[in-house]
């Protein structure tokens, strides 16, 4: 009974000890990124590199579902608005939907899983291949060569990607709104602008873009970095960044929703 | 991949997405009404605001002329002092007078300002003498039934 009872606080002790020390070592890692940044910074190509790889290929699957969630949200708010006699305001949804949540949400949860994933596997394999450690022997610093230019390019691509999802879905929902179904174009406009407010809806909507950014980029990396140099041991390190990015994009949201939109 | 090709694409990339940043704030957000350089600051005097908020906007015929800076409560009189920021391009007689209307039935609270007779027009700083406050629904359903409560007893004396 005694002994039951021991190895049940042991469990506990042992799990909260290593949550406390993977923190401490995501920090610890994430200090180091930034510390060593300054060569990266310097030697440009390297993010541009990581830009192209971050950004540019993720643009096609970012416009298309930006495009295809703006024809979404047009049609179901005009079929709901419709009722209420007020199909105009179906551009101050699909703008209001788009810039404030979808946009950011929506964008980041792509980018976890299109680039964060990615990243993650880079990082593993160059690890279990002994790769960092060849850099390390060489005199490179692996994390001014390959780690900060990689957090760079995932920072600065995110709030770009957002803003062209965004952009996509409100010219989604003007083409199924407008173009097919025939609602003004002039109160579609007007209405949205008169409504969309460039300090509340959407620069607080690119502040959230650029907190997922970082967020993403950084549990992508730590994942990668801090991975078992094993092919399971990988394999496991994309799932978790999947997960982990997009749990934790959503909960970022929730927290930056109640700062930004409630209150005043 | 080469060089000048990788660069072109990250061109193209930053480019697009700085010009959708654009697009948003420009076509998507009412940027060019926030923004007033050219602008004069006026304070009217209200009883009671209602629920008049800050960067509410100030209405003349219809036409958004400026916003509500700020509100504040002068303890003097105990009168909401309210600073208006109106567009230099719409100057206002210096007898004009400001009310606190209510935007549809269920719609927020704008100032609405009518342009009086004065040869002059309001400067900088002015203070706007005539004004009406905003309707507080409790206050006129108590004024109807106080009404009908006088009505009905003096009606029984006589």
């Amino acid at each position: 009974m005694l002994n039951a009872l021991s190895h049940g606080f042991r469990v506990v002790g042992r799990r909260s000890i290593n949550a406390v020390w993977r923190m401490g070592s995501a920090a610890r890692f994430m200090g180091l990124v930034l510390l060593r940044s300054g060569p990266s910074l310097r030697r440009f190509h390297l993010t541009i590199d990581e830009l192209h790889f971050a950004g540019v290929l993720s643009l096609i699957i970012i416009i298309v579902s930006g495009l295809f969630v703006g024809l979404v949200l047009g049609l179901q708010g005009y079929e709901t608005l419709k009722r209420y006699g007020s199909a105009e305001a179906v551009g101050t949804l699909v703008a209001l939907a788009l810039v404030r949540e979808l946009g950011p949400v929506v964008a980041a949860l792509l980018f976890a899983s299109r680039a964060g994933s990615a990243m993650t596997a880079e990082l593993g394999i160059m690890k279990s291949t002994e790769q960092l450690s060849a850099m390390e022997m060489m005199a490179v610093d692996p994390f001014a060569r390959v780690i900060s230019p990689m957090f760079w390019g995932g920072f600065l691509s995110m709030p770009l990607l957002a803003a062209i999802f965004s952009v996509m879905g409100i010219f989604g929902g003007y083409l199924i709104t407008v173009v097919i179904i025939g609602v003004d174009s002039g109160a579609f406009w007007s209405q949205m602008q008169s409504s969309v407010d460039l300090r509340n809806d959407i620069m607080n909507g690119v502040i959230k873009s650029v907190v997922f950014g970082a967020a993403v980029t950084a549990i992508a990396l730590f994942e990668g970095y801090d991975a078992p140099p094993t092919a399971e041991g990988v394999s496991h390190a994309v799932t978790r960044t999947v997960v982990t990015s997009a749990l934790a994009v959503l909960a970022l949201d929730f927290v930056l929703t109640a700062f930004m939109f409630t209150g005043v | 991949m080469q060089r000048t090709t990788l660069d072109l694409w990250v061109g193209i990339f930053v480019t697009a997405g700085v010009a959708a940043l654009f697009v948003l704030a420009l076509k998507v957000g009412n940027a060019s009404s926030v923004n007033m350089s050219d602008s004069y600051r006026v304070i009217a005097e209200f009883d009671n605001i209602g629920g008049l908020k800050a960067r509410a906007p100030v209405k003349s015929a219809g036409v958004v002329v400026g916003r509500v800076e700020s509100i504040s409560l002068d303890t003097r009189n105990f009168r909401a002092n309210v600073a208006l920021r109106i567009d230099k391009r719409y100057p206002f007689p210096r007898d004009s007078s400001a009310s606190i209307l209510t935007a549809g039935l269920l719609g927020e609270q704008y100032v609405g300002m009518d342009g009086g007779g004065d040869e002059q027009n309001l400067k900088d700083g002015d203070r706007l003498k005539i004004t009406q406050s905003a309707i507080v629904l409790e206050k006129v359903i108590g004024q109807f039934l106080y009404g009908k409560a006088a009505e009905t007893s003096s009606g029984k004396k006589e």
